[in-house]
């Protein structure tokens, strides 16, 4: 939040009339952060290599281990992505069928990564435009890739928002297999059974193992 | 061959497993968030580093700029340009942003202001708004950028920095690394990695507009370096210095990236 101290540059003003400040001086205040942007930059500039290399590795990671098969979206994800997000706004009684991740997860979880891409690049462009021209005219010039930068933040916001609900409505169990990465599922009454490789056997509550 | 005195081990029970993997995820678990948090409390709360050319940034932030700044540096080349505009896109209401060192009260005679380049062995060299006049004029409608966050295209002339020390004779100076400038009350001054001030769109700027420069943007003359954030550019010009040690510069003494390049 620090970074954002900017001489309330991030509003939205049409024709002269601002319609919308992100962060009007209240908060501000209430956070104590005021007149802090040397101290944000400073910080965003070391933060952007852990993000980055953070992305990078765990990119690496489920390509070497197999596991993009269960987050890419498949061709019926973005059907049953609706009819999940019917299910969880308790609208529908039923989700349709999943594995390790439903529908809207996977979805969440590739769009994260296309995010992640997007805020280095448009983040370069802002950084360097001059050395790196061809960034910045990619992304419509060095206003608009603020623009987009700033975006992206707002929707990781939101995304870290809607995760947190989730995982809290699903529960303490989904929580202990996101740790732990196996699922106790009861299978008959009494007897708990460890699903070792890490798919589901009956059926699977969300099982979100990487919070983004 | 081997005594059979020991048991064998028991097979664990699937609750036993359940709750040994539970127990190994969450201790780790822990362990790593602890650590995560100790991380970011001894970064909060790390010591300021020691007020020199850099100041008022906390230590290993600091460390963290310079060496950014020597990362991103491998990709500058004077071959690369900011974009330039048309002229019919630079905008009619400029803005300033700070008066330091140009304060109303503190008045410039165009007339009898000179451009003072410290050079070896104490020798002075001084040149008047007219003797740089008479020197090539190069003009730059590009967008300006601030570390706020806004950015205005403007339009911009006077001599390109370059230019500027060949007709002096200073190219034995561009050896060094850096370039140090500051306003004749030396209340604001910039520190200049040389690969940037010799880029070839640095400017010693006494037109804005097509017009003189007005007091509020540095007038006689104010430098005008696009591969830098506005930070660097330097209003109202005193003197011009050469170093291999890093200049003392107003903004990196309060926080900032000394580098600050775009």
């Amino acid at each position: 939040m620090l970074i954002y101290w900017a001489n309330d540059e991030y509003s939205i003003t049409i024709f002269g009339h601002t319609f919308f400040r992100f962060f009007p001086d209240w908060f501000y205040n209430t956070l104590k952060i005021p007149s802090r942007l040397s101290e944000g930059m400073a910080f965003h500039f070391l933060f952007m290599w852990f993000f980055t290399l953070n992305g990078i590795f765990y990119v690496l990671y489920t390509i070497i281990s197999g596991q993009w098969h269960e987050l890419v979206p498949s061709r019926s994800s973005f059907k049953d992505a609706w009819l999940v997000l019917l299910h969880d706004l308790r609208i529908r009684k039923t989700a349709p069928p999943q594995n390790k991740y439903n529908a809207a997860q996977r979805i969440a979880y590739t769009a994260i990564i296309i995010m992640g891409i997007g805020s280095v690049i448009t983040g370069l462009a802002v950084y360097k435009p001059v050395q790196f021209y061809y960034l910045t005219w990619l992304c419509g010039g060095y206003h608009f890739a603020r623009i987009l930068h700033f975006a992206l933040t707002l929707g990781y916001v939101f995304f870290f928002i809607v995760h947190v609900v989730q995982v809290v409505l699903a529960g303490w169990n989904n929580f202990r297999a996101v740790i732990s990465g196996f699922e106790v599922v009861n299978e008959v009454m009494v007897d708990e059974v460890i699903n070792e490789n890490n798919k589901p056997v009956i059926e699977t509550t969300n099982n979100d193992e990487n919070a983004g | 061959m081997k005594t059979q005195d020991k048991k064998p081990k028991k097979e664990l029970t699937i609750e036993q497993k359940i709750n040994r993997r539970n127990f190994i995820s969450f201790t780790a678990f822990t362990v790593l968030a602890a650590g995560a948090f100790e991380g970011w409390q001894w970064l909060y709360k790390a010591p300021e580093e020691t007020a020199g050319i850099t100041a008022g940034a906390r230590k290993p932030l600091r460390r963290a700029l310079n060496k950014t700044e020597l990362f991103f540096r491998r990709f500058f080349s004077n071959n690369n340009l900011v974009k330039t505009y048309p002229k019919s896109m630079a905008a009619r209401q400029v803005r300033t942003n700070s008066d330091v060192g140009i304060e109303a009260d503190k008045k410039s005679d165009p007339a009898t202001w000179k451009l003072q380049v410290n050079k070896k062995g104490g020798e002075v060299l001084q040149v008047s708004l007219q003797d740089l006049m008479a020197l090539p004029k190069t003009e730059i409608v590009f967008d300006f950028k601030c570390v706020e966050g806004w950015d205005q295209i403007s339009h911009w002339g006077g001599v390109k920095f370059s230019d500027f020390i060949e007709h002096y004779k200073l190219a034995d100076y561009t050896k060094m690394e850096y370039v140090g400038m500051e306003t004749p009350d030396k209340a604001y001054y910039v520190g200049l990695d040389m690969q940037s001030a010799v880029h070839p769109q640095t400017l010693l700027a006494y037109e804005m507009n097509d017009k003189p420069l007005p007091l509020e943007h540095g007038a006689p003359l104010r430098l005008i370096v696009p591969v830098k954030y506005g930070i660097k550019n330097l209003k109202r010009i005193g003197s011009i210095t050469f170093s291999n040690t890093r200049p003392r510069d107003y903004w990196a003494e309060q926080g900032y990236d000394y580098y600050s390049g775009l």
